[in-house]
């Protein structure tokens, strides 16, 4: 211990990291996630832990304990609907406050994005895309489809050449996140271990309990001045109960859906109405509003909204 | 002789870290920037030839440092400008054009004397490389 101090000249002032942490601003940033996101422990818990790693390295880079830039790249695993693009904003926040990357813009990229239609076109397809998210974030939705094994002539691997070159070479000027199911990421890192290697931090996005979804629900409605009538927010927890057992169900992003559809039930019931009604009604979202999903129908009278979206909801 | 045109016209030719930081505040503005260049060095030859499509939608100047030294390598002996093109209603046209790669040599211009009716002359200024065709006019030494 005391060999280590004495390396050290002691005009050099001792580290506050509390100081230091308030500096860089980024503990708002973290609160509001605690705030804002409701849930997602282990997930909160790894941003912090990443965070002061990140914070540590941009101090021992200033007093030149370090010279090279920190692999940064990550993957986000966890079912649709958990959060991960959203944690993935905040994630450039915190970067960009911390001055891992310069700009700190978030770039949402899927493969349709990178791969092209024919031959020479992949290429610059992903370097245009490249050259938007420097200074900032690439985020790859579902990146395990850049890889089709069954394929060997698919053009997904120029683009995946190219990304790991970028994660390589160009570590200071952009950090790639790549998201996807937990199962099929995994499959996809065996199948390209240049990638696993090449990635920092892996966070698991767990799925929402029931409870959670609710009040997730009750906060998006919050910010859109709607709230649920007390038999309503009966019939919602119901609703959330039967959706999971129906399939494509997407966590947060199902909620959403179901919640946008109750609005456009409650106005169709509102405009419907003979009498006038107050004003209040207008904020008001009734039990009968939710009810009529389809998820409360035993087969048969399928509600054609609800179908449509279902089948919407699996896909992004 | 030494070609100057654009901003900073009057400064010593700009270094890699000043070329970055006004492609920065380029960006920051908003403005989509462009790379062009060309070998006619002519005052009056404004249509330069464009490297790629103006960048927009880009947010770093690193991306575009990139993109820049491409064509510097494509085009060693050329004469290459940045322009910024702020597309804001009103506006939509050039804010800025910088000069950012000259050839090594640079011959300058000879003055054509044309005698024409009675004892008048017309002046033309020629550049001695456009005797070449385009392409093969600043040769690398």
């Amino acid at each position: 211990m005391s060999a280590v101090m004495e390396e050290f000249p002691k005009t050099i002032d001792d580290i506050d990291f509390r100081e230091e942490f308030a500096k860089v601003g980024i503990g708002e940033i973290l609160d509001e996630l605690d705030r804002d996101l409701v849930g997602l422990k282990p997930v909160k818990t790894r941003i912090r832990e990443i965070s002061s790693l990140l914070l540590v390295e941009q101090i021992r880079q200033r007093l030149g304990f370090t010279t090279e830039a920190p692999t940064l790249h990550m993957s986000f695993t966890g079912n649709p609907g958990t959060g991960k693009t959203t944690v993935a904003l905040r994630m450039a926040k915190i970067l960009r406050q911390l001055g891992f990357v310069r700009q700190g813009q978030l770039i949402s990229v899927t493969r349709d994005d990178l791969v092209g239609q024919y031959i020479g076109h992949t290429a610059p397809k992903t370097k245009e895309i490249l050259k938007k998210a420097i200074g900032g974030v690439l985020f790859i939705d579902e990146a395990y489809y850049l890889y089709r094994p069954d394929n060997e002539r698919d053009y997904g691997q120029e683009a995946i050449e190219i990304l790991l070159q970028v994660m390589e070479n160009q570590r200071e000027d952009l950090v790639v996140i790549l998201a996807g199911y937990a199962d099929r990421m995994d499959k996809f890192f065996t199948l390209n271990p240049g990638f696993r290697s090449r990635i920092a931090h892996h966070i698991d996005f767990p799925d929402y309990n029931d409870s959670e979804l609710f009040s997730i629900g009750e906060t998006m409605l919050e910010r859109q001045n709607y709230r649920l009538s007390p038999s309503a927010r009966e019939a919602m927890t119901g609703y959330i109960v039967r959706r999971r057992e129906q399939p494509h169900f997407s966590n947060a992003r199902s909620i959403r859906n179901a919640l946008d559809r109750a609005r456009l039930r409650q106005a169709n019931r509102l405009v419907a109405q003979q009498n006038p009604v107050r004003p209040e009604m207008l904020m008001i979202i009734e039990a009968e509003d939710i009810l009529a999903s389809r998820v409360f129908q035993d087969r048969g009278g399928m509600d054609s909204l609800d179908n449509l979206a279902s089948d919407f909801e699996g896909k992004s | 002789m030494r070609i100057t045109q654009g901003c900073f016209s009057f400064l010593p030719d700009l270094t890699e870290i000043q070329i970055t930081r006004q492609i920065q505040y380029c960006l920051d503005q908003g403005w989509a920037v462009n790379i062009e260049y060309t070998d006619d060095p002519h005052p009056r030859n404004t249509f330069w030839e464009m490297w790629g499509h103006p960048m927009f939608d880009i947010r770093d100047a690193k991306a575009i440092m990139g993109e820049l030294n491409e064509c510097r390598k494509m085009h060693e002996e050329c004469y290459i400008r940045l322009s910024a093109f702020d597309a804001s209603h009103t506006w939509e046209s050039l804010r800025i054009s910088f000069i950012v790669q000259r050839p090594s040599h640079e011959p300058g211009f000879m003055l054509v004397r044309q005698e024409t009716e009675g004892r008048n002359l017309r002046y033309e200024t020629r550049a001695y490389v456009m005797e070449k065709p385009q392409g093969s006019r600043y040769a690398k030494p």
